[in-house]
């Protein structure tokens, strides 16, 4: 295979993590959420829910970088040096979750359950929005330059420069914060139709139904509003020489143009709207989250393609725009990535020991009396 | 200049302090996620209720420990980026790819089996939650694996080559990295050394509770695997450590000197059992470089050539490029300042690299490529001022080195102890230093943290001032930051693994505290 295709294919591998984690910020979501729980029956059942599955996103995100780190260097290089109290912010978040499920019941956890279930919170939040805002600047750009001699220079010898506010000019952008807080409120609508599907339990079922009855429709127009500005964002544009050069509406034309991403992104929303509106009009309908959630894949799967793919900067320089990254000019050798892509002939089969466990697991809802009747040192 | 030290002070300050705390929880999953796996091994033969109960009472403390090591770990992935972001690019066609298998591999199978592992029990059938503790405690390992790799390969970078058009450093052999003698000593060697930590922890749990005469059976049952996972880890980590440290004399002898306060070497070299270095020691004097020196003849250059003769080299040999044959015939090698000059014109061969590929005149590209393949190997020599710029830190080393074979010594012995009196219960029940004995198992626990941190140290101090072995020094591998924001976060991140180990070994503590009053014959679900 060529270079072309194997830089090509991380980016799908990429694109794909990426949507399954979107998918996964369900869970934060639903910590969000645990706030609103009516009594601490409720409240257990949902973090016995989410606790069972926050290392499936914690994983993803893990991984989500790694595979960015392997086959596009220079983005992890550019963006993580650069955005730095960004990445530090969703860090510090995640931190806080790992340990937060695992300590909140827990006998001589110091601080007392409450404490872990605000670090839940803050996670549930500042997790979506804070990732959803690394993914806007993807799209809307951000203030760097990229100088690869600067090596050599011991002086000056960082090669990514970026702006003074190493990432909070990111976080207080009006677009990346409308992409942040639409990605939130798509992450609450999946939790609730989440809770729907897990929870055998009347109360919490209605409950989440009134939730994702103020949730779904402030998605829904955070991401129209999303996509109408993505759709008239500037982007790169890079020709076969590697030249680079802005692009007015850049992302409505890769849609235009690869016409298969336009018909995906238009399934993948009907699919997502699907999952809500029954859940919302059929009382007893608990698939919800199985088709919003491929809905939700199929959308951020297309808004991926229709970034790196069709000759586009991934991550465009609002001030040097030759410092813009590609896939052409950013990514790992020729010999690096097939040797990876060896290795992720595997995907498959992980990704098929996960749906095995997760059916496992998942086979009986969980119920009040499964939580009443568990030791307290196997839940959470 | 003093900023960006500063920025290079913090920031590794930030990878330390990261590193040092996730290396504080990681050995106890690995090493007691193989005891729990043997320990539901002996269930599943067994059916015996009395070892499932002891499987659940280890795998409680087991998962209070793996959240924090989770938590740790996603920090120190993600500082390669954040804080060194230049390193991330020169070496991330080789380092990310371990990376991302370690990901796809080893992370996802941790994270899917350990949901099983937990709460699985009435979920699952008792052979299939069997392999996912397996499959728990094999994850762990194979994310122990890929991140060892990656860094045996900054210690010794190998299959690779520089290309001066990208700037950074490309993978020519996946098998070459993997599969070289710094990571696959350094695998074993960390791996093993996390079961010894294991075994001590079992051991010292199961003491604190015999001292308060609770649950006797499961701590007996307890010790037998924990001593036997613990003996075995800790004479292979002495082996694998033998087997490291003929890799640092061949590949970091700077840091092999260092480890011992060598500075002048000689044939038939002794190693320092016993030492306290002088302070006024640097290269640049004559002092003696020991107050006190207690010395075993030939050791040093048995266990870093495994011939009794042979020459080890000090930091002034090393420095000025002298070495001996075991007659004791002077062999002249590259002195640091000539490893110096050649870096430079390495890095002038790269700059020169660009202007003639832009002008696309191909004889100056073959004289250029000539020039770099010629001095390459001493790339990042062209970052220093100074030779003695290359010398670590020698007393930090010298001490950590020490303590860590001094405490591995020991443990082999605690270990064969804890075994011959398991066998031997009625001698050791009934003798009278016994309480004396359980309160050594306890201080064991602690005493095998700091001996395992040692190594660490070792490690990574040894090898300063380079992140990448004589390619890319620190000041050259780090983002664009202002001292200010990585000292901000230094703080932050201080703060919070602080406050959350204390919370974790309280958890621990109250945990053993009140299972240890419950009946660990019966399994409770």
């Amino acid at each position: 295979m060529t270079h072309y295709i194997l830089q090509n294919y991380w980016w799908l591998i990429i694109s794909i993590l990426g949507a399954l984690l979107v998918f996964l910020l369900f869970v934060q979501g639903g910590q969000s959420m645990l706030i609103c729980a009516k009594n601490e029956g409720q409240r257990s059942m949902m973090v016995n829910s989410l606790g069972r599955k926050w290392e499936f996103t914690f994983t993803t995100l893990v991984t989500f970088g790694g595979a960015f780190f392997a086959s596009f260097p220079l983005f992890y290089s550019t963006s993580f040096g650069g955005a730095y109290w960004l990445w530090m912010f969703i860090l510090f978040s995640f931190v806080i979750q790992a340990v937060a499920y695992e300590y909140r019941s827990k006998h001589g956890n110091v601080y007392g359950s409450k404490f872990y279930d605000t670090l839940l919170l803050i996670n549930g939040i500042v997790g979506p929005v804070l990732l959803g805002v690394a993914v806007a600047g993807m799209f809307f750009g951000n203030e760097f330059t990229v100088t690869k001699a600067n090596i050599l220079n011991v002086q000056s010898a960082t090669i990514s420069q970026w702006g003074s506010a190493h990432g909070l000019e990111a976080i207080i952008c009006w677009k990346n914060l409308i992409f942040g807080f639409m990605v939130f409120f798509l992450a609450r609508t999946l939790a609730s139709l989440y809770f729907i599907n897990n929870i055998d339990d009347e109360e919490v079922r209605k409950a989440q139904r009134r939730n994702l009855t103020i949730n779904a429709p402030i998605f829904v127009v955070l991401f129209l509003a999303s996509l109408v500005l993505i759709l008239t964002a500037q982007g790169v544009q890079v020709d076969d020489n590697g030249n680079m050069a802005t692009a007015p509406n850049k992302y409505l034309n890769n849609y235009l143009e690869m016409w298969w991403c336009l018909v995906l992104l238009l399934i993948g929303v009907g699919m997502v709207l699907y999952g809500i509106g029954k859940t919302l009009l059929k009382p007893d309908y608990t698939h919800g989250i199985w088709f919003a959630g491929i809905g939700t894949v199929t959308v951020v799967l297309t808004l991926f393609w229709v970034l790196g793919f069709n000759g586009t900067a991934y991550y465009p320089s609002t001030i040097d725009v030759n410092s813009s990254l590609n896939l052409r000019n950013s990514s790992s050798s020729l010999f690096t990535l097939r040797v990876m892509s060896y290795v992720s002939i595997l995907v498959p089969f992980v990704l098929a020991y996960i749906a095995y466990a997760w059916h496992k697991m998942d086979h009986n809802k969980i119920t009040q009396h499964e939580i009443d009747t568990t030791d307290p040192d196997d839940k959470y | 200049m003093n900023e960006l030290m500063n920025v290079v002070d913090w920031s590794r300050a930030q990878f330390a302090l990261t590193a040092i705390y996730h290396w504080l929880f990681v050995p106890l999953t690995l090493g007691l996620g193989v005891i729990i796996a043997i320990m539901e091994t002996i269930y599943y033969r067994t059916r015996d209720q009395k070892w499932l109960a002891t499987t659940r009472f280890w795998m409680t403390l087991f998962g209070v420990n793996f959240a924090i090591g989770v938590a740790t770990g996603i920090i120190l992935e993600f500082e390669f980026g954040t804080n060194w972001s230049n390193y991330s690019w020169f070496v991330g066609d080789i380092f990310g790819a371990p990376l991302a298998v370690e990901g796809i591999l080893a992370f996802f199978m941790e994270s899917t089996f350990i949901a099983i592992m937990f709460f699985g029990w009435k979920k699952v059938s008792p052979k299939f939650h069997l392999a996912a503790t397996w499959l728990t405690a094999i994850g762990a390992s194979l994310s122990a694996l890929w991140i060892l790799v990656a860094n045996a390969w900054m210690q010794d970078p190998v299959g690779c080559h520089f290309n001066p058009e990208t700037m950074r450093n490309e993978m020519t052999s996946f098998w070459e990295v993997v599969s070289s003698p710094m990571a696959v000593s350094k695998f074993f060697h960390t791996v093993l050394s996390a079961w010894v930590l294991g075994g001590a922890f079992v051991v010292g749990v199961c003491s604190w509770m015999m001292l308060r005469k609770r649950n006797i059976d499961h701590c007996h049952r307890s010790l037998k695997v924990g001593g036997w996972v613990g003996l075995i880890g800790i004479v292979l980590t002495i082996v694998t450590g033998d087997s490291s440290a003929v890799t640092v004399a061949k590949e970091q002898p700077m840091k092999l000197a260092a480890m011992e306060g060598l500075y002048e070497g000689h044939n038939a070299q002794e190693i320092v059992a016993f030492g306290i270095l002088n302070p006024a020691k640097t290269v640049d004097n004559n002092e003696d470089p020991y107050l006190l020196n207690i010395s075993i003849p030939y050791g040093l250059s048995i266990l870093a050539n495994h011939a009794p003769n042979s020459f080890v080299p000090g930091i002034n040999d090393i420095i000025n490029g002298i070495s001996k044959d075991e007659k004791g015939n002077i062999i002249n090698t590259v002195s640091y300042a000539e490893r110096i000059k050649r870096g430079k014109l390495a890095q002038e061969a790269v700059a020169l690299h660009h202007t003639a590929m832009q002008t696309n005149d191909a004889a100056a590209l073959d004289e250029i490529n000539k020039t770099l393949d010629e001095n390459f190997k001493y790339f990042g020599y062209g970052y220093l001022d100074s030779p003695q710029e290359a010398v670590p830190n020698v007393p930090l080393t010298f001490y950590t080195f020490h303590f860590m074979v001094t405490i591995g010594g020991y443990l082999l012995l605690f270990m064969a102890l804890v075994l011959f009196f398991e066998y031997k219960k009625k001698l050791n029940d009934k003798a009278k230093w016994n309480k004396w004995w359980h309160w050594l198992a306890i201080i064991t626990i602690p005493l095998t943290y700091l001996c395992s941190a040692s190594g660490w140290i070792v490690a990574e101090v040894g090898r300063q001032p380079w992140t990448i072995q004589d390619l890319m020094p620190n000041k050259v591998a780090i983002s664009d930051l202002s001292a200010g924001y990585v000292q901000t976060t230094f703080w932050i991140f201080a703060v919070v693994f602080t406050a959350l180990l204390i919370a974790d070994v309280s958890i621990i503590c109250k945990q053993i505290a009140k299972k240890s009053k419950t009946d660990l014959n019966v399994a409770e679900f």
